[in-house]
């Protein structure tokens, strides 16, 4: 479990950093928490050339008020985010869900950026930065780009960042009055990559629900993102009807393969059990 | 007993003054490990040493058609490349049987694959190189022509006439079968009121060390001897087989165990991968490392478990058992393990099955047979999880049957304390055990009565809570009956060498080893107690054929049961060698004198005579003053073998209070309770932390851990991200009770309480989600029960 030899190169600047990563192509990949890479390198089941370390890049580090959303730098790590007050002032749905990442020792190096760019499909970030509406920042040599979240996850570790490119910060709409969010997992123990998740958020005006989201994670390739559950709340109140006419749009929705802790089966089951806990949960403010 | 202070002398190491017996004294060894200056065998690093990594065989069964070294040989760093075929010249092979187990056979293994590789991850090629990552980097230029072979994987299917024969001399894939048959099962079935059955499904796992496994062998040319630092349990053991296959003389060979991170019976058997480590030392005359990745020791770290079982019990109209009738399959991989074999599981499973209870009849048939995985050997608590988990689910399901509930059934049927010595049913002599204090015991420390109520108020609301019981034995402290008997170079004794240095201090050498569980501390509370000085005064050595008496080492929950009362008799005697000594110095009788904290007393009135040190220095330093005739010895070693009884048999109880969310499958563990019976308790900190130590790992039998194959035989899961061990959030508070029936066997008293633990934990997880799930008509009696199991059995997946 040692990693292929590689090449390593720590810039100073994103434009250093990107520069590297152009010249190097398919060869070469930027390193950030190193909390999955590195697990892939010992395994061998990557040996990039050469690899990319964006530790020194103060730039890619903060989280900033940036008027209607929050701006953090794709290096800013989950202990940073747990430890923010604009985090926890306006992005509950983060704060909620930041505990449920793992372990401390992981959220002290992982980071935002690396995992939005890794997207496994199990991770909560994904489903969170999607349910929100995020953008995702993209800087090339050529410039800077956003990508709605709903248009960056493309596949099974599959995005929309190209060779060359790097995400250079998250931007996530801060929570309007009458937002509510809601985040379960079930895990096979504390703070294992989900069998199944479910991320949901809405406005709820008195009773009525509106601009609801509900967005599956460790349920398919990428996030997924239940528009068919998701429509048959819109505009209703939250009750045992709604949730079962919601459970039952599901099987237009999900489309899961098995992993070695969980079925396609049992993946739907738990998909159903999740948008009865979450929309409860969101019900309940 | 144990906490009884005399103003006497004593005769008995329980009379002692001052004694360490039984009390919860911090581990001495701690300090030092927290320090971070422990000792781990990948800590060594000798001058010119080199690195070991293996290809390893990708598939499960393929032949080896050629091998082309050539690129590997020449990349960067390495060293020397060697096949199976050449270490096939230099080492003779191995052959897991034991000739007790009547009729096993398997062939001889090599420790690389020579002309066909039987599992995947079996060793095939040695890479050495100047570092690891270069004999990894040199793995990758090994060119091997493979022809896959059809695997027989399935243990269900690998006696059956079209699967494919592991090793065709034998004609089929049966490595050894057991039958055991007393009483009369079907008279008793013909007049039962109720007979119940189950199919259990134990499914394979491993022990997963936090230190793998690792070696560091260092042949020294110029003296012809062969050093080892070595992760190990049985440091004679691996000595003997060394020297053995290596054509080494025993006294050119000596192994050293430094601290070893966590063991569990993963660190006692022979590995290709580290005596090849060994045969490349030799060969290379220089130090050879092997450190086994972790994905190496889920591939080749033996696996345990991996049984499939019918059960079936008869219950009278009195609900009584009158007969338990089983049938065992256990696939083992293509090898049986050298040298203990890999039938114990399977012997001890028919050994142990209703062994806690009084049953007229039983019928046993055990298989055990090859199949294309990792070798599969003794992992902690061997066969008992098995044993209890079926006896124990029958007994619910009996009692159920028998309208009677389960603490009453278990009151009417568990062997009764005064019929002792006697037997289990399948014919094991138990010397004492104490089933129905320990049930008193237990219903003393949980609310029964509660639990039950709590419970039927928890189903109105839909929330589904279980108690479940398990009533167990525990194999501890083997005499040679376990192995000897059969021709293993395993010792069943132990020696202890006790000795004074020149200040007074105690020395102690002993031929356990410590892995972790604190057997350094049990030795150290025994020598102090037994010689009569601080704990403070008290240096310990283990893990070192030269420095160290001859024994087994650590394994079988041996260590305090036998060691420690080698011990006994070890401190005693230098005891008596001082106080002759100082009654010669104080022209005094030698029996009116004692040690106390380290100084000579009257035994009598406590008074102080003469410090310790005295003794030393006059020894040591002025052995003319001493009379002319006299020769004064400080020094005393002394062995101890059970003989008595095959086994120093335990007992134990345990509850579990569970509550399964029966959406999700999701299992939480409420409360857990044991009672265990050891007999003489040393360190109650250390028993209790074996007991809790040991309950957790029964929890990842019972709800976790499963090391999943392909159809093909590929490891599916072999990383702690998908093959799922319990961590801190899913260790539950766990309550600790004690009963103490000492053994009469040794002066000591003391009996094993390393497995206790992990015996029982499965019963009674299992039989509390069994419990809880009642009124869904829901039944598991597979482990490990994960979420998708439970709603499978319920049947919402």
């Amino acid at each position: 479990m040692k990693p292929a030899p590689f090449e390593y190169v720590k810039p100073s600047s994103v434009d250093d950093a990107l520069t590297v990563l152009t010249e190097g192509a398919d060869d070469t990949q930027p390193i950030a928490g190193g909390q999955s890479l590195t697990a892939t390198l010992n395994m061998r089941l990557s040996a990039p050339v050469r690899l990319v370390d964006l530790n020194g890049l103060e730039e890619l580090r903060g989280i900033t008020d940036a008027g209607g959303v929050v701006r953090i730098g794709a290096l800013t790590r989950y202990r940073d985010l747990e430890q923010s007050d604009l985090v926890a002032d306006h992005l509950p749905l983060i704060k909620k869900t930041l505990p449920l990442i793992a372990h401390p020792a992981i959220r002290n190096r992982g980071t935002l950026g690396g995992s939005i760019a890794f997207a496994d499909p199990a991770a909560e970030m994904p489903a969170c930065v999607t349910a929100l509406n995020g953008a995702i920042e993209i800087t090339g040599l050529n410039g800077v780009r956003k990508v709605a979240a709903g248009d960056f996850f493309k596949g099974l570790y599959e995005t929309d960042l190209q060779s060359g490119e790097l995400i250079t910060a998250i931007e996530l709409p801060k929570a309007a009055p009458g937002s509510r969010f809601a985040i379960q997992e079930f895990a096979r123990r504390h703070g294992d990559y989900a069998m199944a998740g479910l991320v949901a958020a809405a406005q709820v005006d008195g009773a009525t629900v509106s601009d609801i989201a509900l967005v599956f994670f460790a349920m398919g390739g990428t996030p997924v993102a239940a528009s068919s559950a998701a429509a048959k709340i819109a505009g209703k109140a939250i009750d045992a009807d709604a949730i079962a006419s919601a459970q039952a749009a599901l099987d237009d929705d999900l489309d899961p393969f098995d992993d070695t802790q969980c079925s396609a089966a049992m993946k739907k089951h738990l998909a159903r059990v999740l948008t009865d806990r979450v929309l409860t949960e969101l019900a309940g403010g | 007993m144990s906490d009884q202070v005399s103003d006497q002398g004593g005769l008995t190491i329980h009379d002692r003054p001052n004694s360490y017996i039984g009390r919860g004294v911090p581990r001495p060894n701690a300090r030092r490990l927290i320090h971070g200056r422990g000792t781990f065998t990948d800590d060594i690093k000798l001058p010119r040493m080199v690195h070991v990594a293996y290809v390893r065989s990708p598939f499960a069964h393929a032949d080896i058609l050629s091998i082309d070294t050539s690129a590997a040989e020449a990349a960067p760093g390495v060293v020397a490349v060697v096949t199976g075929a050449e270490f096939a010249k230099r080492i003779t092979p191995w052959e897991g049987v034991l000739t007790h187990l009547q009729g096993m056979r398997s062939p001889p293994q090599y420790p690389l694959a020579v002309d066909r590789a039987r599992w995947q991850g079996e060793p095939v090629v040695a890479v050495v190189a100047e570092t690891r990552a270069q004999a990894e980097d040199a793995i990758e230029l090994v060119q091997i022509d493979w022809k896959e072979l059809p695997a027989a994987t399935d243990m269900m299917r690998a006696m059956d006439a079209d699967a494919p024969v592991i090793h065709p001399e034998y004609g089929n894939n049966l490595c050894w079968e057991r039958n055991v048959d007393v009483g009369d099962v079907d008279a008793a079935y013909a007049s039962a009121a109720a007979v119940v059955e189950d199919s259990f499904v134990f499914s394979r796992h491993t022990g997963v060390t936090l230190e793998p496994r690792v070696i560091v062998a260092d042949y020294n040319a110029g003296e012809e001897k062969l050093t080892v630092y070595h992760a190990t349990q049985g440091p004679h053991m691996i000595h003997a087989i060394l020297s053995k296959h290596l054509d080494l003389p025993e006294h050119c060979v000596r192994i050293v165990c430094k601290d070893v991170g966590g063991a569990f019976g993963i660190k006692v058997h022979t590995y290709g991968d580290e005596i090849g480590a060994a045969v490349l030392s030799v060969m290379l005359k220089r130090p050879v490392k092997f450190a086994a990745d972790r994905l190496e020791s889920f591939t080749s770290d033996i696996h345990a478990r991996d049984h499939r079982i019918e059960g079936k019990m008869a219950v009278d109209k009195d609900g009584r058992i009158t007969a338990l009738e089983i049938d065992d399959i256990t696939g083992i991989g293509p090898y049986s393990m050298y040298p203990r074999s890999s039938g114990i599981e399977l012997n001890q499973v028919l050994n142990l099955a209703g062994g806690s209870y009084d049953i007229g009849s039983y019928r046993a048939r055990g298989r055990v047979v090859f199949q294309n995985k990792p070798l599969m050997c003794q992992y902690r608590a061997v066969g008992h999880p098995i044993a209890t988990m079926l006896t124990e689910a029958l007994v619910e399901k009996a009692a159920q049957a028998s309208g009677i509930d389960v603490l009453e059934f278990r009151q009417r049927n568990l062997m009764a304390d005064d019929d002792y010595p006697r037997n289990t049913v399948s014919g094991v002599p138990l010397e004492k055990l104490s089933h129905h204090a320990a049930l008193a015991k237990l219903t003393g420390m949980i609310d029964y009565d509660g639990l039950r109520k709590d419970q039927a108020a928890s189903r109105e609301k839909g929330v589904y809570r279980g108690i479940g019981f398990a009533s167990m034995i525990e194999v501890t402290s083997p005499s040679p009956a376990f192995y000897g008997v059969g021709g293993a170079p395993i010792s069943a004794q132990d020696g202890t060498t006790v000795r004074l240095d020149a200040k007074g201090n105690v020395i102690v050498s002993s031929s356990v080893t410590e892995q972790g569980q604190g057997a350094e501390s049990m030795l150290a509370q025994i020598a102090a107690t037994a010689v009569g000085v601080d704990m403070a005064n008290v240096r310990i050595i283990t893990g070192d054929t030269e420095m160290t008496p001859y024994g087994g080492g650590t394994w079988a929950s041996r260590g305090t049961g036998i060691a420690g009362e080698a011990t006994v008799r070890a401190g005693r005697a230098l005891r008596e060698q001082v106080l002759e000594v100082a009654g010669i110095m104080l022209q005094s009788d030698a029996g009116s004198l004692d040690i106390r904290a380290g100084k000579i007393v009257d035994a009598d009135t406590g008074n102080e005579r003469m410090d310790l040190a005295e003794v030393g220095r006059v020894v040591y330093y002025r052995g003319d003053t001493l009379p002319k005739d006299y020769q004064a010895e400080l020094v005393a070693t002394r062995h101890y073998v059970p003989k008595a009884y095959p086994f120093a048999f335990t007992n134990g109880i345990h509850c579990c209070h569970l509550e399964v969310d029966t959406d999700t499958g999701i299992v939480k563990i409420l409360g857990y309770w044991v009672v265990e019976d050891c007999g003489t308790v040393i360190n109650p900190l250390l028993v209790d932390d074996q007991v809790r130590g040991g309950v957790v790992q029964g929890i990842g039998g019972a709800l976790y851990e499963e090391c999943i194959y392909s159809p093909e035989g590929q490891l599916l899961n072999g990383n702690l991200a998908d093959y799922l061990v319990p961590m801190a959030f899913e260790m539950p508070d766990i309550e600790v009770g004690h009963v103490s029936t000492p053994t009469a066997d040794s002066e000591l008293g003391a009996k094993g309480a390393g497995e206790a633990g992990t015996a029982g934990a499965p019963a009674a997880i299992t039989n509390a989600i069994n419990d809880a799930l009642m009124p869904l008509n829901a039944r598991l009696t597979i482990n490990p029960m994960t979420p998708e199991r439970i709603l499978n059995a319920i049947g919402k997946v």
